[in-house]
């Protein structure tokens, strides 16, 4: 309890930092929302139009005022209004993250339910040549590119079988279930099948190296069955790698899978985002990555929480 | 247990996605369009992405508009007059015309509109263009007379872009442009859902009539081969495409049609006249002799455009072949090269915005190996657009390769840059007297055969001092099911003609 009331109080300090970085990083970038919106044509301004349209903008202020006004405003709760969106960046950013979510946690799934048995398979049968052939299809789905996959897949159904989910218009799960599934499994599956790829390469050489522990063998002299010592005693003790990088990955997702969102059209929070990058909508871009990052460290503090479920042996905190 | 799991459920999920798919239909009356690039903005004084302009012109209606062949036609005016001396150009309105919210379009709604265009606060981007405009008069609701402070010819053409657009007074009072959007064009915007769809449906008391189509979807799909698969699968009836590498796979399609028509905007690469050694005339027109146009148009774009001059009108384009150093000539461009004192070659740094064109690195690879040959050593820098723009924009470059766009009227397109006020005259870095003058007589010219003189002169000496060299002019595309009839593609690329399109049952 204690460990987790000083991880939440870090919370603050962490995000102030971030705040601090993006809100620098976003202006020290060549090019303003004034460039964004007009292009090349912005060079027919004159100064006056230029100034009024900064001050539309809210660029006009020095850079500290700039930052003042924006944190002063998000410890009410108000992240600033989005430009492009004409809308509170708040209201913008939790309209997109249900998607981000769903299709982080649909990958996931597909991911583990592929990726563990796999690699526990491998494990079991290693350096037989099904184990060569897990580690191949593994290696090919790690070095695959989103983009590639997503495309060969967006081909093969729509040139080859005239099929393909609805896109454009997105579905929330709430709203059309079928429908919803049908638009994201797919984008899943692109993101899935290479998180897969390194579930189970992950797993399978933590199962080997529990497989080789004393108390396996242990077990195993005790009479155990393969599957219980497997399922029951290895396990258990092989997941912790497994979580550590299911995390890690989870919480990257939540940031948004720009790449497959852009080639299935997705609305999630990684087209947003680059979007808002790509018109300079300052505001927006902010408080996505505050978020963004919000998460992040939620999904963080989750996987140390689950090392404390999965191996007693550890106490969080303790020097 | 684990392997019964996983089939259960990837069972599942394949079944729901073979459901999900069998759910995709088309409304009969509605037309299905996708584009790539969203619209940035409402407003349509303000805007001028390429999506953007798109949209608006299916919203909002100019005083007039050009047709496919770029001649003047009646948009919200129905005639108009230059005076004698074309220092006072008279418009009647037309009676019909109506905004979306059911009030008639008045004499007092285009002097606000011009009036908003031209204060400095709105921020309009047309306003370069409309500053002879002295003062407007409205003797009564349905003519405007605008007295000009000189003879402006090409003032009619810029009045047709829908960055001129004519706006209710009343909306620009309440401050509403830009976030409602009451125009008095075929659509009516019912909802923009921005980088995602667009919701539009036929404006009933548009003064031009009937729309073939209740109303048009638009849906963004941000990658052009998910586009063309969507078209595929039947989920989208018409496209707009920017990539010629997709767009030369749509006839490969049966039941699909490109449409492709030249366009006015042009490929180019831009020396900077004020940086060492491009401010010697000689550097300049060597890398001119020393550019195969047709090796670029060929490599970067599969062939997909034409090799042009400074003009890209049809009317008045010179035959690029008649122009200085067309046909390449490397012999020609080493001794230049060696009369400038530069035999042995130089190092100049090109740059480039990553997809904008999405031929912009290979134009710039192309031309890295062909000035090569005389000793020019190139190194290419591909940036983010808007960093791109920042840089351009202060002339910050050695050379740039560019897609600049082209307008209906050689003074609109090109007095910007090569007039001693143009206001990007900074981003060209090069002032020629000669230039000056010739869009200064074009612009004042009321006789068309003598204007086609003038800016034939201009074309030629603008190839020979060679500022910058002009590639080519590329294709606007766009793509359709077959049962979609009555779109006309035009140089200016617009979509207004989906005002008339019908959908084939």
């Amino acid at each position: 309890m204690i460990y987790l009331m000083r991880r939440l109080a870090t919370f603050p300090l962490v995000l102030l930092g971030v705040s601090i970085l993006v809100f620098v990083a976003i202006r020290m970038v060549p090019g303003d929302s004034i460039t964004a919106m007009l292009g090349t044509e912005a060079g027919l301004l004159t100064p006056a139009q230029r100034d009024s349209l900064a001050a539309y903008f809210g660029i006009d202020q020095p850079w500290f005022v700039q930052y003042w006004r924006w944190i002063g405003g998000i410890l009410y709760g108000n992240f600033g209004i989005s430009v492009t969106y004409g809308r509170p960046v708040l209201d913008v950013i939790l309209e997109r993250f249900p998607l981000t979510l769903e299709l982080a946690l649909l990958s996931m799934i597909i991911a583990l339910a592929v990726g563990m048995p796999a690699g526990i398979y491998a494990a079991t049968h290693s350096e037989k040549p099904s184990d060569l052939g897990v580690r191949i299809v593994a290696m090919i789905g790690q070095s695959t590119p989103s983009f590639v996959l997503g495309l060969l897949i967006i081909y093969t159904l729509s040139a080859g079988f005239g099929v393909l989910p609805a896109m454009g218009e997105f579905a929330p799960l709430w709203q059309d279930p079928l429908r919803n599934l049908s638009q994201l499994i797919l984008p899943a599956i692109t993101l899935g099948f290479a998180f897969a790829a390194s579930v189970t390469r992950i797993s399978r050489s933590a199962m080997l190296d529990v497989l080789s522990d004393d108390y396996v063998r242990t077990a195993r002299s005790k009479g155990a069955s393969a599957r219980s010592v497997i399922w029951r005693h290895a396990l258990p003790n092989a997941l912790i790698p497994v979580v550590t990088l299911s995390g890690i990955e989870f919480g990257y997702l939540l940031g948004g899978a720009v790449i497959v969102e852009q080639i299935y059209a997705l609305p999630g929070l990684g087209r947003m985002v680059l979007d808002a990058i790509l018109q300079r909508d300052y505001a927006l871009v902010q408080g996505a990555v505050l978020f963004i990052a919000f998460n992040f460290m939620i999904v963080n503090l989750l996987v140390d929480l689950a090392y404390v479920g999965l191996d007693p042996r550890i106490r969080l905190g303790e020097q | 247990m684990t392997r019964h799991l996983t089939r259960t459920l990837l069972s599942g999920i394949t079944v729901a996605a073979m459901l999900g798919m069998a759910v995709v239909s088309t409304q009969a009356a509605t037309l299905h369009m996708a584009w790539s690039q969203d619209a940035t903005g409402l407003d349509p004084h303000k805007q001028t992405a390429f999506s953007s302009l798109r949209l608006l012109e299916l919203i909002y209606e100019p005083l007039v508009r050009v047709d496919a062949s770029l001649q003047i036609i009646p948009a919200i005016a129905t005639s108009w007059e230059f005076s004698k001396d074309g220092k006072e150009l008279t418009f009647k309105l037309d009676p019909k015309a109506k905004f979306q919210d059911g009030k008639a379009v008045t004499s007092a709604d285009v002097k606000a509109s011009f009036e908003r265009i031209l204060d400095e606060k709105t921020g309009a981007a047309a306003r370069a263009n409309f500053l002879s405009i002295a003062s407007i008069d409205t003797p009564d609701a349905a003519t405007v007379v605008f007295h000009l402070s000189q003879p402006d010819v090409p003032i009619l053409t810029a009045m047709s872009d829908v960055n001129a657009a004519i706006v209710p007074a009343a909306e620009i009072k309440a401050g509403s442009i830009g976030t409602k959007a009451v125009g008095s064009g075929p659509f009516k915007l019912d909802k923009w859902d921005p980088n995602a769809k667009e919701v539009l449906s036929a404006n009933k008391d548009w003064a031009g009539g009937a729309t073939g189509v209740d109303g048009i979807e638009i849906s963004v799909l941000p990658d052009e081969a998910a586009i063309l698969a969507a078209m595929r699968t039947k989920q989208i009836d018409f496209a707009l495409l920017n990539d010629p590498l997709v767009a030369t796979l749509v006839p490969k399609e049966a039941s699909l049609q490109l449409n492709r028509v030249p366009v006015l905007a042009y490929h180019v690469l831009q020396l900077n006249p004020s940086r060492k050694p491009m401010t010697e005339f000689k550097v300049r027109q060597a890398i001119s002799c020393a550019i195969d146009r047709q090796e670029v148009l060929d490599t970067a774009s599969l062939g997909e455009g034409k090799v042009t001059g400074p003009l890209t009108i049809p009317a008045l384009a010179t035959d690029p072949t008649q122009l200085f150093c067309y046909k390449r000539d490397v012999e020609k461009a080493k001794k230049l090269m060696a009369e400038a004192g530069f035999a042995d070659g130089f190092s100049a740094t090109v740059i480039g915005a990553t997809g904008e064109p999405p031929t912009a690195a290979a134009e710039a690879q192309v031309i890295q190996s062909q000035l090569a040959e005389i000793g020019v050593k190139l190194d290419i820098k591909m940036m983010e657009l808007n960093v791109y723009v920042d840089a351009w924009l202060k002339g910050d470059f050695d050379m740039a390769i560019a897609l600049n766009g082209g307008r209906a009227d050689p003074y609109t397109m090109y007095n910007r840059y090569w007039t001693k006020a143009g206001n990007l005259q900074k981003v060209a870095n090069y002032i020629d007297d000669t230039l000056d003058s010739q869009m200064q007589q074009g612009r004042a010219e009321t006789d068309p055969a003598k204007r086609k003189a003038i800016f034939a002169a201009f074309e030629k000496h603008l190839a020979e001092m060679s500022p910058w060299i002009w590639l080519y002019t590329s294709y606007s595309y766009t793509a359709q099911q077959k049962n979609i009839a009555g779109f006309v593609p035009t140089p200016t690329g617009t979509l207004f003609s989906l005002s008339k399109v019908t959908i084939q049952q």
